[in-house]
């Protein structure tokens, strides 16, 4: 019997469409697998669900009756409980606070702790965490147990239907023993849930039912193990490929020395093992789901990250660089372009011929003192080589498009000649005739002698532009993929860990 | 079965220390800053002298207490001072006369606190303004009212009502002292207590998780920055009980301003939001007076004497800043 139905569910975002008539049934006491690679429209699904955001088209049927939810409060109120990748908590509070916050028992309208305290025991025990004490604040567990907590605050709201949105990834193994065992006691117990993750040997472990998400549209729904793993990657595949691409690298790999070099980078428990090498002239894509350790590898390669292990070679010399202003130093020449570069790319106010500029001051000034005029011959050449739309340098960056702005963020740090570029997600969010010019300026920068790595939660991406990808799990390197062998197919197959065969 | 079954022997007490230790590390120093002192202060300490340093310790724990309340949502009220002073203008005009018209009059004062709070409240939560930029408004908007209301000092104050807050209770005690016992019992552990309390300390420490959990969020900032008005008139109409008079100055406005943000500091209350506790500011600002009066049982110059706070107080920042040695991803001392 179908506890809640979407119906023909559309939602976009500007001119994406983040979900496309997207249909989907979910029964009680069954757990119900979401699948669907980086964008194909489940975290949109989980948000409609959940009522963080209200869908333009669509119906959502809860017994069989219409319903429609104003904030995550009324999604609640019905029984929908989502338990958060992006943690829910707060970390000064205990743990018991947390988990009756949104509606703690009361006495003489104050809060009963002894209850509350209960009622947390309870939930905890519930959540199979019961060695996590109620007293303790949040801030100071791991994300693990946090992660743990956030499950049971979900339950203490005493759901109807549980969605867990990729709960497991921030588990230990203990933990996610754990959790296998109390995610089969709550099916058994009646609840409805709905479990997206990318692991597919937990799909294979838990899920009665699988959907399969592609481009905003629920392709296919089946009863788990219907299918095997290779038709369930068929299923997720099926974006047309654009002729945007550059022509690669037709060099044989070079057996001179790498320019960069990692051994067995690790970092707390986000990397782990990490080895690559870099020769000039190559563009290696880092690939696999989002947040496997890709931006830590970048990071850390660039010095912001602290107590790193392992050991990071330049020019076959043995290098420790504690910050970006190390990375930049010419023996290394090291450039970073951001994810996110409203914040960390761009100083938005200030004017396009300042942004450009700052990375490279040291070489445009004598005793500290800019050359306006070299500084302006720079920009000018730069604005020209990326074709930077604008109608004067002199107007803040806030002015610029997004793709134009993306291209002042890359611009900043090519006026500093980098012989090695990291590149973290650098498209997202930008207009298809921008994106071909980065990747054209990418094969121009490796044409030239500089060493990319670049990555992308675009699959089309890594298969068009890259040399070689190295595919990330879990903070290691899963799998290294070489000219012919890039494929969406094996970017997926080996993004997901199903092993080398799929 | 209790709990300390199931932890196998381990009590509640490690959590309550750890959930509690500003304010813990806040009245240590504070006894020890003060055993220091009274067992060097020349005469000894006598009721007199304990009155004497309790009136100008209790009157800037007040306003720490206001202050703390609006940092506790991450914010600032850097016009404290100023609801003060206004307070203070107000009090010497209508608390005044029979018992009746005094007890009216101190409504009045403590309403006008409230209006403040609530002012600075909505802007701060419907104009979506900076809490710092707002409060240097509102505060300068304040001390034009108490301006226009007492243009030189002076006024008066029911002296029956005065006499009893800042003289001794039977046995010594400091009247001024049980006057913050009973805003603590009466003002501050409610609200501690309450839903609206919690969902301060939750809007704090992180609004965003705080939304998704479906926290009043605005209710909760409007009652914080009302009950700091409100708490702030209080300390208004202590100074009034000081003083006999009203006064419009601007620099004891700035001032308490300060200083109370400094005893929040000290205190053990982030300045981030979401931790720490108005008692612990309470103790914050006892400790940062008896700095100040230590100067002068040690007979030294009191012009060393903002010196001598502000080392301290740079030293008790730097203790909060310990976490960020452990700080493994460099970005996070940005965010």
């Amino acid at each position: 019997m179908t506890l809640f139905a979407m119906q023909g569910v559309s939602k976009r975002y500007g001119g994406v469409h983040a979900l496309q008539q997207a249909d989907l049934s979910v029964e009680a006491g069954r757990i119900h697998a979401v699948l669907g690679e980086n964008g194909a429209g489940k975290s949109t699904l989980i948000k409609i669900m959940a009522g963080v955001v209200a869908p333009d088209q669509g119906d959502m049927l809860l017994d069989g009756r219409r319903v429609a939810f104003a904030s995550p409060a009324a999604a609640n109120a019905a029984g929908i409980v989502c338990v958060f990748q992006e943690l829910s908590l707060i970390p000064d509070l205990t743990v018991a606070d947390n988990i009756a916050i949104s509606d703690p028992p009361r006495r003489f309208g104050l809060i009963d702790r002894k209850a509350q305290r209960r009622l947390a025991e309870q939930a905890l025990a519930r959540a199979g965490a019961d060695d996590i004490h109620p007293l303790a604040l949040v801030k100071d567990l791991s994300l693990s147990r946090r992660q743990m907590v956030e499950i049971a605050k979900a339950l203490a709201r005493k759901p109807r239907i549980l969605i867990l949105d990729e709960a497991t990834s921030a588990l230990t193994a203990a933990d996610v023993t754990k959790i296998y065992g109390v995610l089969k006691r709550l099916r058994s117990e009646g609840l409805a849930l709905l479990y997206i993750s990318h692991r597919m040997h937990e799909i294979t472990e838990l899920a009665d039912d699988c959907t399969v998400f592609r481009n905003g549209r629920s392709v296919a729904s089946y009863p788990a193990g219907s299918k095997t793993d290779n038709e369930v990657v068929e299923l997720m595949i099926g974006r047309e490929y654009h002729g945007v691409f550059p022509p690669k690298n037709t060099r044989a790999a070079s057996d001179a020395a790498p320019l960069l070099e990692v051994r067995h980078l690790g970092w707390t428990d986000r990397l782990q093992d990490v080895s690559l090498r870099l020769h000039a002239g190559e563009v290696i894509g880092l690939g696999g789901l989002d947040g496997q350790g890709q931006r830590e590898l970048l990071l850390a390669l660039f010095g912001v990250l602290r107590g790193t292990s392992g050991e990071v070679l330049i020019d076959g010399k043995p290098v420790h660089i504690t910050g970006p202003h190390d990375a930049r130093a010419p023996a290394i020449g090291m450039a970073l372009i951001p994810e996110d570069r409203k914040t960390e790319g761009l100083m938005l106010q200030m004017s396009v011929r300042d942004n450009l500029s700052f990375a490279a001051l040291g070489r445009l000034s004598h005793w500290g003192v800019v050359d306006s005029v070299a500084e302006r011959a720079a920009v000018a050449a730069i604005v020209k080589l990326l074709a930077v739309r604008t109608d004067g340098t002199d107007l803040p960056a806030t002015s610029l498009s997004g793709g134009n702005q993306q291209k002042l963020v890359i611009g900043k740090w090519l006026m500093m000649a980098p012989r090695i570029i990291l590149l973290n997600d650098p498209t997202r969010g930008i207009d298809v005739g921008t994106k071909q010019e980065i990747y054209q300026l990418l094969r121009q920068l490796a044409e030239a002698g500089a060493a990319i790595l670049f990555y992308s939660t675009d699959y089309d991406e890594l298969i068009g532009c890259c040399d070689r990808v190295l595919v990330m799990y879990d903070g290691c390197i899963q799998r290294e993929l070489a000219g012919t062998e890039i494929t969406e197919h094996a970017l997926i197959s080996s993004a997901l860990n199903m092993g080398a065969e799929a | 079965m209790t709990r300390s079954d199931r932890f196998g022997g381990t009590s509640d007490w490690p959590y309550h220390l750890r959930e509690h230790r500003g304010t813990l590390l806040a009245f240590a120093a504070f006894i020890v800053m003060f055993t220091i002192y009274a067992t060097n202060h020349p005469v000894g300490l006598n009721a007199n002298v304990a009155t004497t340093a309790a009136n100008k310790g209790v009157l800037l724990a007040i306003v720490a207490m206001a202050q703390t309340l609006v940092v506790l949502t991450s914010g600032i009220d850097l016009s404290v001072g100023m609801v003060m002073i206004l307070a203070n203008c107000l009090a010497s005009s209508i608390v005044v006369g029979t018992p009746l018209m005094t007890a009216l009059g101190v409504v009045g004062v403590l309403l006008t606190g409230c209006a403040c709070g609530a002012i600075n409240g909505l802007i701060v939560i419907y104009g979506r303004l900076q809490p710092i930029v707002t409060t240097i408004a509102t505060g300068s908007v304040f001390y034009g009212l108490a301006l226009a209301l007492r243009r030189v000092p002076g006024g008066d104050v029911n002296a029956t009502l005065a006499d009893a807050v800042t003289g001794q209770l039977p046995g010594g005690i400091p009247a001024s002292l049980a006057l913050l016992v009973g805003l603590v019992l009466v003002v501050w552990l409610p609200f501690r207590r309450s839903v609206t309390g919690r969902a301060v300390y939750a809007v704090g420490s992180s609004e965003v998780a705080a939304y998704m959990s479906g926290v009043p969020i605005r209710r909760a900032k409007f009652v914080a920055y009302m009950l700091s008005g409100l708490l702030a008139a209080v300390a208004g109409l202590f100074v009034t009980c000081i003083t006999y008079s009203g006064e419009a100055s601007a620099a004891n406005g700035s001032t308490y301003t300060l200083y109370s943000i400094a005893a929040v500091v000290l205190g053990g209350v982030s300045l981030f939001g979401g931790s720490g506790s108005a008692i612990g500011a309470i103790f914050g600002a006892l400790m940062f007076r008896t700095i100040g009066d230590l100067l002068f049982v040690f007979n030294l110059d009191p012009l060393w004497q903002p010196l001598f706070q502000g080392v301290v107080l740079a030293a008790a920042v730097c203790l909060g800043s310990v976490r960020l040695l452990r700080v493994r991803n460099r970005l996070d001392l940005y965010g």
